[in-house]
Parts: C-alpha cells; sequence; structure tokens
C-alpha cells in the first residue's frame, strides 16, 4: 500500500465512514457472484445469511444478535419482488430497461469498548458521561457528551426519562455542546449517541433513582425495597402512601430529614464504557428504471428493512434513514469531487457538484423488524448511517441489473450509463 | 462583491442615459446571471442600471402571427402565459424547464439572451423560430444575434428591449437537465414554420453555442417524424466536454432530445 499527502482529496469521513465502502464492494460481489452462478441475488444472500449468535468474526468483531431473513424477507415483500419480471417485461414495453438491486448490510456501531478501540490503535477511549441533575423543584437537566447537531436527541433523551420516571418530556432538558457546563465526553458520531450516550443516561438514572427511593423510603417511613416509581410518583406498593418527585427533590435538598449519613442533594454522574459494538443490520432493494435513450436512472421503488433493536422515537429513526439513504444515493449516482489535471476544483460550486435534491430521490418505504441488543440495558443499536452504508450498492445492483452490463464506476451519472449501454 | 452604484431606470431612454454616464455600466435585469458573477468578484462594473421595473420592459403580446416579449418579462410570466401556451407551447414548456421556481421569478429573456451562455434555454427558440431581438437601437434576426460563447451582436450601451418570435405551424422543445445547475446538458427545439421551413436548434451542446443542427433539419424536411433522425448520426467534433457529459454523449443527446421534441411537437 502506498500513502501519499495530497490537497486534492476526493472524499472525507463521511456517514458511515468505512462501512459504505466495505459494505459497496461486499454487496457488489455478491451479485456479481448470484449473476455468475445464475441464482437468484436474494437466494444467494440467504444462503450464506449467519445464523447463530453470538457469532466471533475473523476479525476483532463478535456480532451479538441479528434476525437477516427477517429483514430481507420483509424488504421482498414489501417490494413484491416475486412481481419484478412481470413489471421488467412490461417497462421494456414502454422502452425502458427496469432492473432490481439487493443489498443487505451489517454494520459495527455503538463505538465502542475502550480496549478493543485502544488494541486497534485508536488514541482515545470511546466511553460516553451523563450527569442528571434533579432540581429542588423536581425538573431534570441531563448533561450529555453526546453533542445533538440535529439529530434530536433532545426528543429521544428526554424520553428515556420521562418514560422511566412517568413525568411529562417537558419536565426534563437536556444541556449539551457547552464546555462550560458539561463534563467531558466523546461525541455524536459511528450512530452511538442511544447506544453509548443513552446508555450513560441510563446508569446515571439509575443512581439518581437508588437514592430517591432511599429519600422517599425514610420520608414515608417504608422499606426501600417496597418503592416503586410510576407516573411521577415513589410508591410504597400495595399501599395508597406515595410522594412525588418534586417533594423528593426538595427533601433532598432541604436536608431537614434525610436518612442519616447522606449527603444532601439529587445529582448522580455516570461514565459507560460498552462491553461490544452494537450490530444493525438491514436488507435494501431498490427497483428503478434506466431510460436508453438518455442513461437517465428514474426511481420506481426504494425499500429499507432495518433491524435498530429498540426504537425510542421512531420518526426521528426513519428522518435518520430518509437522510442516509439520500447520502448513499446521491454517491450512487450524483456526487463527486473531481479536479483537473492542474489539480483545481472543477465541483467546486453547486452548479457543478450534484447535491442530491429531493427530485433526485423516490418516496422511500421504510419498515423495521427487531431483535433487542442485549449489549445495553436500552436494547438499542443505533440507526443514524444505515442509510448511507446500504444504499449504493443496491441502487448500482439494479442499474447494472437493468442494463446488463456489471462494469459501472460511481456516480452512475447519465453519461457512464449511456456508455456502459452503448459502449 | 466590489462596491458598485444601482440605478433603477424609469424608462428605456433613462436606461440607456444612465449606461452612458457610467464609467463601466451593466444593466441588470433578473439578476440570475449578473448578481453571482459579481459576487464572485468575476464582474465589478461600476453601476448597474435595473432596467426590470421598466413598464415598458415587462408584458407578451400576441397579435396575428407574432407573439413578441418584452425584454424584463420573466420566465415565470411567460411559462405561465396563456396567450403564450396557445400560441407557441413548446416556449411556454421552455420557460417551464429553466432553473428553479426561484430563478424563474426573477430570470429575464432579455437578460439570458444578452448573456447567451452555451447552455441556457432561450437560445435554441430564438434560433430555431427565426425570432428577431429588438433592441433600443435595431432589429436582429436571430441568425446575425448569438456570436459564439458568451458573445452576441449587442453593441456597448445597446439593450434588449423584446423579442418577437413567428408563430409556427409546429414546434416542440426537450431538454436533458444538467444534473447540478439544470441549465440544458442538451436542449434541442425543433420548428416547422408556416411556410413548410424546418428550423432545428440545440443549445448546451457545441463549444461555440447554440447551433443550427442541419442533419436534423433534413431528415425532417423530407419526414416530420421521431423516426425519421433514427439514421441521423450527428459528429462528436466541435462538442462540449465535461464531467456530467463527454462529446459523444452530447451528440447522442442531439439526436435523442431532437426525436423527442418532434414527438412532443406531434
Ligand atoms: C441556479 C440557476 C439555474 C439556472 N438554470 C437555467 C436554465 O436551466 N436554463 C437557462 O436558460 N438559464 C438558467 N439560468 C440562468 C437564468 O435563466 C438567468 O435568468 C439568465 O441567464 C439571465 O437573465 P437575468 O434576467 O437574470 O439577467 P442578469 O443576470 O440581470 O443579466 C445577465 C446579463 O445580461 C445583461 N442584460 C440584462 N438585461 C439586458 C438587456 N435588456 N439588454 C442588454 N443586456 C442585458 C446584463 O448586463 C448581464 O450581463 C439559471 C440560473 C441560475 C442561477
Amino acid at each position: 500500500m502506498i500513502g501519499v499527502y495530497t490537497n486534492t482529496t476526493p472524499v472525507d469521513a463521511y456517514r458511515g465512514a468505512g462501512r459504505p465502502e466495505a459494505s459497496y464492494l461486499i454487496e457488489r460481489m455478491m451479485e456479481t457472484a448470484a449473476r455468475q452462478l445464475k441464482v437468484d441475488p436474494a437466494e444467494l444472500r440467504k444462503k450464506n445469511f449467519i445464523t447463530a449468535f453470538p457469532y466471533q468474526t475473523p476479525v476483532i468483531m463478535a456480532y451479538d444478535i441479528g434476525d437477516f431473513h427477517a429483514s430481507i424477507d420483509a424488504a421482498m415483500k414489501a417490494i413484491d419482488y416475486a412481481g419484478f419480471p412481470a413489471r421488467k417485461a412490461k417497462a421494456k414495453a414502454s422502452g425502458k430497461l427496469r432492473g432490481i438491486g439487493v443489498s443487505c448490510y451489517i454494520e459495527a456501531c455503538g463505538i465502542a469498548p475502550s480496549k478493543a478501540v485502544g488494541s486497534l490503535g485508536a488514541g482515545v477511549g470511546l466511553w460516553e458521561s451523563a450527569e442528571i441533575r434533579v432540581n429542588p423543584v423536581g425538573t431534570i437537566e441531563v448533561l450529555t457528551g453526546s453533542h445533538s447537531h440535529g439529530q434530536g436527541h433532545e426528543t429521544t433523551f428526554c424520553q428515556i426519562i420521562a418514560e422511566r420516571l412517568g413525568v411529562p418530556i417537558s419536565q426534563v432538558s437536556i444541556v449539551h455542546g457547552d464546555t462550560d457546563k458539561v463534563q467531558f465526553g466523546m461525541g455524536t458520531y459511528g450512530s452511538r449517541s442511544l447506544a453509548v450516550g443513552g446508555t450513560a443516561i441510563v446508569k446515571a438514572m439509575e443512581k439518581v433513582e437508588a437514592k430517591a427511593k432511599k429519600i422517599a423510603a425514610h420520608a414515608l417511613e417504608a422499606s426501600e425495597s417496597d418503592i416503586v416509581i410510576e407516573n411521577g410518583e415513589f410508591k410504597v406498593t400495595g399501599t395508597d402512601k406515595s410522594i412525588a418527585l418534586p417533594m423528593v427533590a426538595l427533601a433532598a435538598y432541604t436536608a431537614h430529614n434525610l436518612p442519616d449519613g447522606m449527603e444532601p442533594g439529587l445529582k448522580e454522574t455516570a461514565f459507560y464504557d460498552p462491553t461490544n459494538f452494537t450490530f444493525p443490520a438491514g436488507a435494501y432493494i431498490c427497483e428503478l428504471e434506466v431510460d436508453p435513450g438518455t442513461g437517465k436512472t428514474s426511481f420506481v421503488n426504494f425499500v429499507a428493512a432495518d433491524d435498530f433493536g429498540r426504537l425510542i422515537n421512531p420518526m426521528i429513526v426513519e428522518g435518520q434513514v430518509h437522510g442516509g439513504l439520500a447520502q448513499g444515493i446521491g454517491q450512487a449516482l450524483l456526487e463527486g469531487a473531481v479536479y483537473d489535471d492542474t489539480g483545481q476544483l472543477v465541483t467546486a460550486s453547486f452548479m457543478d457538484y450534484t447535491m442530491p435534491r429531493a427530485d433526485d430521490l423516490p418516496s422511500f418505504q421504510l419498515s423495521h423488524t427487531t431483535t433487542l441488543c442485549p449489549g445495553n440495558p436500552l436494547g438499542v443499536k443505533g440507526c443514524g448511517e444505515a442509510g448511507a452504508i446500504g444504499a449504493s450498492a443496491a441502487v448500482i445492483n439494479a442499474i447494472t441489473d437493468a442494463i446488463g452490463n456489471n462494469k459501472l464506476e460511481m456516480p452512475a451519472t447519465p453519461d457512464r450509463v449511456w456508455h456502459a449501454i452503448h459502449g | 462583491m466590489y462596491e458598485t452604484t444601482y440605478h433603477r431606470a424609469s424608462s428605456i431612454d433613462d436606461a440607456v442615459a444612465q449606461f452612458a454616464k457610467g464609467t463601466d455600466s451593466k444593466f441588470l435585469s433578473g439578476g440570475q446571471t449578473l448578481l453571482p458573477v459579481m459576487k464572485q468578484r468575476l464582474a465589478a462594473p461600476s453601476d448597474v442600471i435595473d432596467v426590470a421595473k421598466i413598464k415598458d420592459m415587462i408584458g407578451i403580446d400576441v397579435s396575428g402571427d407574432t407573439v413578441t416579449i418584452k425584454a424584463a418579462t420573466t420566465h415565470y410570466d411567460v411559462a405561465q402565459s396563456e396567450a403564450v401556451q396557445k400560441a407557441i407551447p413548446a416556449l411556454a414548456h421552455l420557460a417551464s424547464m429553466i432553473g428553479d421556481p426561484a430563478v424563474r421569478h426573477r430570470g429575464t429573456i432579455g437578460g439570458s439572451l444578452a448573456n447567451n451562455d452555451p447552455a441556457a434555454d432561450y437560445p435554441a427558440a430564438v434560433l430555431a423560430l427565426g425570432a428577431v431581438v429588438k433592441t433600443n437601437k435595431r432589429s436582429i434576426p436571430a441568425e446575425d444575434f448569438f456570436k459564439g460563447l458568451f458573445t452576441t451582436a449587442l453593441e456597448d450601451g445597446e439593450m434588449i428591449t423584446a423579442v418577437s418570435f413567428p408563430v409556427p405551424a409546429k414546434a416542440g422543445y426537450a431538454k436533458m437537465r444538467h444534473p447540478a445547475s439544470r441549465f440544458a446538458l442538451t436542449g434541442v427545439f425543433v420548428a416547422k414554420t408556416k411556410a413548410g421551413d424546418v428550423r432545428v436548434a440545440a443549445t448546451g451542446a457545441s463549444q461555440s453555442g447554440v447551433m443550427r443542427v442541419a442533419p436534423i433539419e433534413q431528415a425532417l424536411k423530407a419526414n416530420w417524424a421521431a423516426s425519421a433522425l433514427d439514421s441521423v448520426t450527428i459528429p462528436a467534433s466541435g462538442l462540449l466536454a465535461d464531467i456530467h457529459g463527454s462529446a459523444d454523449y452530447r451528440a447522442n443527446l442531439v439526436k435523442v432530445m431532437g426525436q423527442r421534441a418532434v414527438t412532443a411537437a406531434g
């Protein structure tokens, strides 16, 4: 391998960094193999799926759980895979080349056990931190090291806490990105925020709840083990005795009547270092038409069946998948940094660089199959990059299927596709 | 952007007079080309003379066999005009395909023609329909107006006031959009005049800007049908080549867009 320094950089770290490339190569190879073996591409993948877990790969990753058959079955059903040959024939009658392309991905998210990344040469540990402050009036502030720059942590993280305590989501606020306030953290990337940052929040919550239960038990003259948290109240099971969260918080700060030796206040911190990566996986199928006169690709349908473990906020997950798919499709069809022979960037403006726009994209059909992640208490895996990882191979597999020529580079511009058809 | 002085002209005469006063004046119409170029500091006019608010510069008039579009009429207004849709539907369609809604609501036919971008849409219609470009000084037939990339017959300080299009018997426009800019990667306008002549112009294709396409004209003269172009080959020499389209791809597009334009014309 040769490494060079250059200031004519073609790409930089990108949504999914490393996984889109790997997944693209594997899924193009699977497709090519299926075509050469004359086996249905979906069938060939099914034959090769891992079905027993945990599964130690030859490299560091040990897959904890998954159900890849469930994903591909859901995707095939959603796109009516069986009906494709008839649709292809119909399209041909109107002069269009129709193709279908499958892409199955698995990725490692929830990065990462610090020990594991250390052994791979990382310069940092990849834990995450959370601090939870229950204020004297019972409102809750969560300070997280997972910065939110559009991923909606302000909603998802608040939901976790609101659901645990049974309080309205408006009682909870998220503080992030302010280094004057927030303790040291590792950040948002690698689809890790919920699996690692969310788990740090859960760990800090467990400490907060344990202390609050002690205070409630003391105030209610009950045994700590009899205290349950429901609808924002600490209740003594089997009785009608209860104390509301704000009163517990107030008691913690007035400190007039705390159990002997207890520190005042209700604020806890946790640093969480995961024990394994998480492994989101899924199956994408793309159906499209190529205009043989111009080489232009038009989408007919794009289905995604993902397994992200438990979904805390399905709408945010959907938004993440949409964005990821748009990026993956952008890579497959539109985007590319081009320099001329003198090193001049030719794609320096959006008049030349094709950023995907809404009308370049199909209406996505999303669905989910679920295996809960055993590695964290939330059962979550991560959803931020999946779309970008799985989409491009599905698109190129579909175009090459449509045109009957397997040699095609990304971005598959109309010019390139037309040349692939006509030579 | 470098400093400049803005003038809003009240009439065509006022605009021409204001233009003459500046050391390096430019007319400003929709600003969709001039302003980005000024922002990039590729143009630095001393004075910009806004012609887009002049009453005599805006509007569409259909009389007899002529459609006259005044120079500061926006692409949007041409696309939406019922009169244009009825008289030359291909022209309204062409205007509806320019850029995006923001560009169409600002950009104007006069600005587009004065700029003569080799991938602009209007030049194809003007040349294929044999339109006449009217200025404050004279009338310039389409044949004499376009002089190559970003170059026209306009003299310094000469201002386009309107464009007159003869209503054809049939016309059609088909465009392959540039994926990023939405200009024409290649666009072809085909027209059959009421006298029975066939004129075809392609934009986005040639290194010297909008051009007539003789092989397609000949084939369509013999037989006005998309299939008449099946055996036509367009030479790739002299055609544009860039990251979005090689010369042979554009040569193919001239033919394919030609066929689709004929189909659209009916
Ligand atoms: C994102 C984007 C996409 C676009 N897509 C397309 C497309 O698909 N197809 C297409 O054809 N165009 C496209 N354009 C260009 C658009 O149509 C512009 O409107 C047009 O090129 C210039 O018209 P304007 O009225 O904005 O002129 P301005 O920008 O105001 O002026 C352009 C030039 O013409 C001169 N000028 C203006 N008016 C007159 C006049 N009356 N007499 C003499 N000189 C004059 C100016 O001095 C200047 O040099 C696009 C532009 C953008 C920004």
